[in-house]
């Protein structure tokens, strides 16, 4: 089957260890929500799958239709076809938008190809129509004084061009207001398809109002506790996470800042 | 074995200028200089007396000189002056046509890629190939409107009433010990003359290469716009690789009369054993305008520091200056700005890249005195250190005086982040490709000012550059 599958992954920071035997399946064509309190690890499952180099994996594997990437650099694991949309994108000035999609498009192209620039702008045109961006907007360089929902808006471009199998969509929510957060599920839900697997990793429910998942999973100090249907996103909104906390067995402390 | 020599193999010129040919000089000066070495050079090349008289006070000035090495670099120490070959000759004439181009020069500049098909879209050639111009081509146009495009040697043998006036008057000898060593020894570069109200849309072009190991090259360029006229020269250099050091001090002047315009563009990619110790100075009078555009990549150690004298009322001065210094390569560059008149602007850019142990240096000079008015300059210098190893300095010198002047002076250093580096290779480019990326960018607003050929070029050469920086 085409999925993303994670077995039993533990990774550190800085020797503190974040994931803690973590379990989750991803299949091609599904859309699951990662949810939790902050300081489980959310954000850190998304780094490691994408092969940052601050985090050490100690065990477990990532596969991606069933080849183990976690021996992989970060730009191989992107061209398997896994995109992660950052929660903090970085600024690249002096490069712009279309020029960044194209080098990443080139990057996915054998040594001597080169990628067709009417090709490349027209289909590039057609997905921002889709997703009612302003041409201009790829003219300007990469996250470069961007607002928190251009960023956003951003990624989803790069993620409709670069077209991946499996998507991380990291606090994609963050930062946005109601209209912003709209516009990038709207995003979302265009890209949505048999060809592609989402993870949405949200703090809160309320994106799920626009992106509905198919399965819900539950992340807590490191580990996944519960999983369900969409309805149990709605469950975790009314009665916040302490019950599912208490139900794995674990203790709730309080939370951290950052998640 | 020296310093240099230790460090690792540099991706340089891994397309271009990694090739030499046999060596075949109809005229060999020898190593070392002394009075018979100009004497040589000036029978060789049939000089005329005022020339002889040039060069041998010159060379006196030269020896006199010391090296500037209380404020530059200690590695000027290592040029070994009596090892230099000073003058190498094909003892040929510039040619005029392609057809009668030797062949291995042509392969040379075919491997330069300067294709015969690229003439169309130049307005003329000069393409330097060791000490004498091997080739060189003018539109007939041009010639037509009274353009000059010669040789500086057919130069101050054909039109001294113009050349003489206005050579070695921009940067005197003295000015420092190399541009003596080029008054002595000079050979080769352009004497370029645009008559009163030309405006040249194409720009001149010339292509320079050194061929001959320890050979150092010594062009000498003079350009003159005349009163309302404006022209553009485009000046690259490759090298091959030499085992040893090769020096080259080149001088250029420019001249730009009441309301000319010049632009003088350069992009440089010597190997990384070359000295390249350049001075280079417009004088702009009245309403005139003179922009130095320039790139240096490569070089063991690069010194140069473009200026202009803001002679006349209003004139304008700009430096828009790329230094990429790469492992065993020192790029001290910058820009001097010598305001001389009220209401004088001047302008400068100036953008390095340190990479691995590469270290870069600016060096400003803006001197406003004080009993002008209403002079304007504005300095931006930014450092881009790509490795934790990476060197950058910066040394501005501004004396302004009186309350008229104003000067605005920003200066950053910034490295590329790790996280942006991670953020591009999740998007699938190579850690080298996001490296050449990011540089790209840095330095993007000022690559777009280059003609369009070269700012591609530039691109590509950083892409090279980039190749061993990481891992």
């Amino acid at each position: 089957m085409s999925c993303i599958e994670i077995r039993n992954l533990h990774a550190n920071i800085e020797g503190r260890e974040i994931l803690k035997g973590l379990n989750l399946t991803l299949p091609k064509g599904e859309v699951h929500a990662l949810m939790g309190p902050n300081g489980s690890g959310k954000s850190t499952l998304s780094k490691v799958m994408a092969g940052h180099p601050d985090y050490q994996v100690t065990a477990g594997e990532v596969l991606l239709d069933g080849e183990n990437i976690l021996e992989m650099e970060p730009d191989e694991r992107a061209r398997k076809g896994l995109f992660l949309a950052f929660q903090y994108p970085s600024e690249i000035p002096g490069v712009t938008i279309a020029n960044f999609i194209r080098a990443a498009l080139q990057a996915r192209l054998s040594e001597g190809e080169e990628l067709d620039a009417v090709e490349f702008y027209q289909n590039l045109y057609k997905k921002m129509d889709a997703l009612e961006m302003d041409r201009a907007f790829t003219s300007r360089a990469v996250n470069d004084g961007f607002s928190g929902g251009e960023k956003k808006r951003n990624e989803i471009l790069q993620m409709a061009m670069l077209e991946p199998s499996y998507a991380v969509l990291d606090e994609t929510d963050s930062g946005l207001d109601i209209d912003a957060l709209r516009i990038v599920a709207d995003g979302v839900n265009r890209l949505r398809g048999p060809k592609l697997g989402s993870l949405v990793i949200t703090h809160y429910q309320r994106l799920l109002n626009y992106i509905v998942p198919d399965h819900v999973h539950v992340m807590v100090q490191g580990r996944i506790v519960r999983s369900g249907g969409k309805e149990l996103a709605l469950e975790l909104e009314a009665k916040g996470y302490e019950w599912v906390i208490k139900e794995a067995g674990l203790e709730v402390t309080p939370e951290p800042a950052n998640g | 074995m020296s310093e240099v020599a230790d460090k690792p193999d540099l991706n340089l010129d891994v397309d271009s200028g990694n090739f030499s040919y046999p060596e075949d000089y109809a005229y060999d000066a020898g190593r070392g200089l002394t009075a018979d070495t100009i004497n040589y050079i000036c029978d060789v090349k049939n000089d005329p007396q005022w020339i002889r008289e040039f060069r041998l006070r010159a060379l006196e000035i030269f020896q006199k000189k010391p090296n500037p090495t209380h404020w530059a670099s200690k590695d000027l120490e290592n040029i070994d002056f009596d090892k230099i070959r000073y003058y190498l000759a094909k003892g040929q004439q510039a040619k005029r046509s392609w057809e009668e181009v030797p062949d291995d020069v042509k392969k040379t500049f075919e491997r330069l890629g300067i294709p015969e098909k690229e003439r169309k879209f130049l307005a003329g050639v000069e393409a330097q190939f060791d000490s004498e111009a091997a080739y060189s081509n003018i539109k007939k146009a041009f010639a037509d409107e009274g353009v000059i495009f010669v040789g500086s040697t057919e130069g101050l043998h054909k039109y001294p009433e113009i050349f003489r006036p206005w050579f070695g008057k921009v940067i005197p000898i003295g000015d420092n010990k190399y541009s003596a060593l080029n008054s002595a020894v000079f050979s080769g570069g352009s004497f370029i003359y645009v008559p009163k109200g030309v405006k040249l849309k194409h720009p001149l072009q010339a292509y320079f290469r050194i061929n001959a190991e320890q050979f150092g090259q010594f062009e000498r360029t003079l350009i003159i716009a005349d009163e309302g006229a404006e022209m553009t020269y485009m000046e690259g250099c490759t090298a091959p690789k030499f085992e040893t050091a090769t020096l080259h001090s080149a001088v250029v002047e420019l001249v730009a009369l009441k309301g000319a315009k010049i632009q003088y563009i350069t992009v440089q990619n010597w190997s990384a054993n070359v000295f390249n110790l350049v001075t280079k100075r417009g004088l702009a009078m009245e309403d005139a305008e003179i922009k130095w555009i320039d790139c240096n990549i490569g070089s063991r150690l690069t010194m140069k520091y473009p200026g202009v004298i803001l002679k006349g009322r209003r004139a304008r001065g700009e430096v828009v200056s790329i230094a990429l210094a790469n492992n065993g390569q020192h790029q001290d560059t910058g820009a001097k700005m010598i305001h001389a008149a009220d209401e004088t602007t001047s302008n400068i850019i100036a953008k390095s890249i340190s990479i691995g142990h590469g270290r870069s240096s600016y060096r400003g000079l803006v001197h406003i005195p004080k009993h002008l008015k209403g002079c304007k300059n504005n300095t931006e210098c930014d450092a881009l250190l790509i490795n934790p190893e990476s060197r950058t300095d910066t040394y501005p010198a501004i004396s302004v005086r009186g309350d008229g002047n104003s000067v605005q002076h920003e200066a950053s250093v910034s490295k590329v982040s790790a996280e942006q580096i991670f953020y591009m290779q999740q998007r699938g480019l190579t850690e080298a490709q996001a490296m050449s990326l990011s540089v790209n960018g840095f330095v993007n607003d000022l690559v777009n000012q280059f003609p369009i050929e070269y700012s591609v070029e530039l691109k590509r050469l950083i892409d090279l550059e980039m190749e061993g920086s990481v891992g």
